[in-house]
């Protein structure tokens, strides 16, 4: 167990390879549960989620989900979210465990229209359903037609009898669902999807797991790839902003640093050389510094060691020759495309 | 589970002295704790060590630590096992899976070492 932001949570049940392969192959099950909850209510509650947000709220349907970035004014982030539209006037937002008051204090600062903003972290417990396998999984758990919720859409009824909001999202990389439930009933739900998935091979997986699978999706994790000082634009995040929108916080900088065109950006490493390039490692263009790796990994699908690092904006396109100094020692990295990993549909 | 004929360090190193040879490995506890094994980095043959000073590295999938030389000599042998196939590391670590072989320069120092009784207590109350 480690402690992550307060909370006590396992980095391995049986092992990160064995349980980032399950999912990948057949199904696992995360208690995600540190993940913090805001709510947004009232006439004016889109009004103030488009405000605060980088992607587009006021053209989302009713059930449907989208993924978002919280910024400041000089266009860096706060966190990166998901959006849900819950009715006209309710918008859920799951964001992330260690920001979650700073949001909330972020959002409710910024709240000059007619909606009230709640934190909701305690009332929710979240269990991530992931891999191939995870629908048939559920689906034995729940009267709610999986097949007919589209992705990134999500449905309120019921698992294992309980009130649920279901989910078809993830940060695998694989399909699969994330389920928010009250706490007093996560436990046993968990013990339930378990049992349901015991016949396809389901493992219980950890942050280790967590972290490989979306690192092998090209998906970013604050305080790694994206933090107060990084920009959706650096982060080859340019598709959750909408600068067409109207009015949002960050928007002024955001357009400032798209007419220069930022001046780094992330890039997508394989190894070539032995090593794993690691969060926090210099990188090396032609001999001299030029970046940082933000995270790195071996990739257990695809027996490469992986990793994203920032470069200057005109080094960071594909095939790049770079090098990671490792313990000392520069060793042999090329850029690549990302995501590394995309699941066959 | 751990060898009662094996000295073990705080920082969950073994080593078995026979003669003035110590064979060091790292501890079950210490592979369970580090996860899934994916590159061992051992010193040379020759190298001095020296105790409590970083004689290589093991490195799973989520983090790299030093590995800590239990007692001072001279390298006379490494498993080279280990650089084709580090997952041994995971399934034998009191075993197939010694890390180096060193010649001792200072054997007294093994009277710093836990013995098998006290290593058990000590992961016990790291707990």
């Amino acid at each position: 167990m480690v402690d992550f932001g307060g909370w006590d949570m396992p980095v391995q049940y049986t092992g990160i390879i064995d349980e980032h392969h399950a999912v990948r192959r057949a199904v696992g099950i995360f208690d995600v549960s540190h993940m913090g909850e805001i709510e947004i209510h009232g006439p004016e509650a889109a009004r103030l989620a488009d405000f605060v947000t980088t992607n587009a709220v006021h053209n989302l349907k009713t059930g449907q989900a989208r993924y978002s970035g919280l910024l400041y004014s000089h266009g860096g982030f706060v966190d990166d979210i998901l959006v849900h539209k819950v009715a006209g006037d309710h918008y859920f937002l799951c964001v992330n465990a260690s920001n979650q008051e700073k949001d909330f204090e972020h959002i409710r600062s910024l709240n000059r229209f007619d909606a009230r903003v709640d934190f909701a972290g305690g009332r929710y417990a979240q269990l991530a359903v992931q891999g191939p396998k995870a629908r048939d999984t559920v689906q034995k758990l729940t009267p709610v037609d999986l097949a007919a919720i589209r992705y990134y859409w999500f449905t309120d009824g019921e698992v294992c009898a309980a009130p649920a909001r279901i989910a078809h999202t993830g940060y695998t990389g694989e399909d699969g669902f994330e389920i928010y439930v009250a706490p007093a009933d996560a436990g046993r739900i968990w013990n339930e999807v378990l049992k349901a998935g015991a016949e396809f091979g389901i493992k219980p997986c950890g942050l280790g797991a967590r972290n490989t699978l979306r690192l092998e999706a090209g998906m970013a994790l604050y305080g790694h790839e994206i933090d107060a000082s990084t920009s959706p634009l650096e982060a080859g995040l340019d598709w959750i902003v909408k600068f067409d929108k109207g009015e949002f916080v960050g928007r002024e900088a955001l357009l400032r640093q798209k007419e220069k065109g930022p001046t780094r950006q992330l890039a997508g490493f394989e190894m070539r050389g032995r090593g794993i390039g690691r969060d926090g490692y210099e990188v090396l263009v032609n001999g001299s510094p030029a970046g940082w790796v933000t995270s790195g990994s071996p990739s257990p699908t695809l027996n490469k060691n992986i990793g994203f690092c920032y470069l200057p904006a005109e080094q960071a396109r594909p095939g790049k020759a770079i090098q990671i100094m490792i313990r000392n020692q520069p060793v042999d990295a090329v850029t690549v495309e990302t995501p590394f990993y995309k699941r066959a549909k | 589970m751990y060898p009662d004929n094996f000295r073990y360090t705080k920082e969950h190193e073994w080593v078995l002295v026979e003669g003035d040879t110590g064979t060091i490995g790292i501890t079950d506890h210490a592979q369970q704790e580090l996860g899934d094994i994916v590159y061992v980095d051992l010193p040379k043959v020759g190298v001095h060590v020296e105790l409590g000073k970083s004689l290589g590295s093991v490195e799973s999938v989520k983090a790299v630590s030093d590995i800590y030389a239990p007692l001072s000599g001279e390298v006379t042998e490494i498993n080279k096992l280990l650089a084709d196939a580090p997952e041994k590391l995971n399934q034998d670590p009191h075993g197939e899976a010694w890390l180096v072989k060193i010649h001792l320069s200072a054997p007294a120092e093994i009277q710093s070492l836990m013995s098998a009784d006290e290593y058990v207590a000590y992961i016990g109350a790291e707990k």
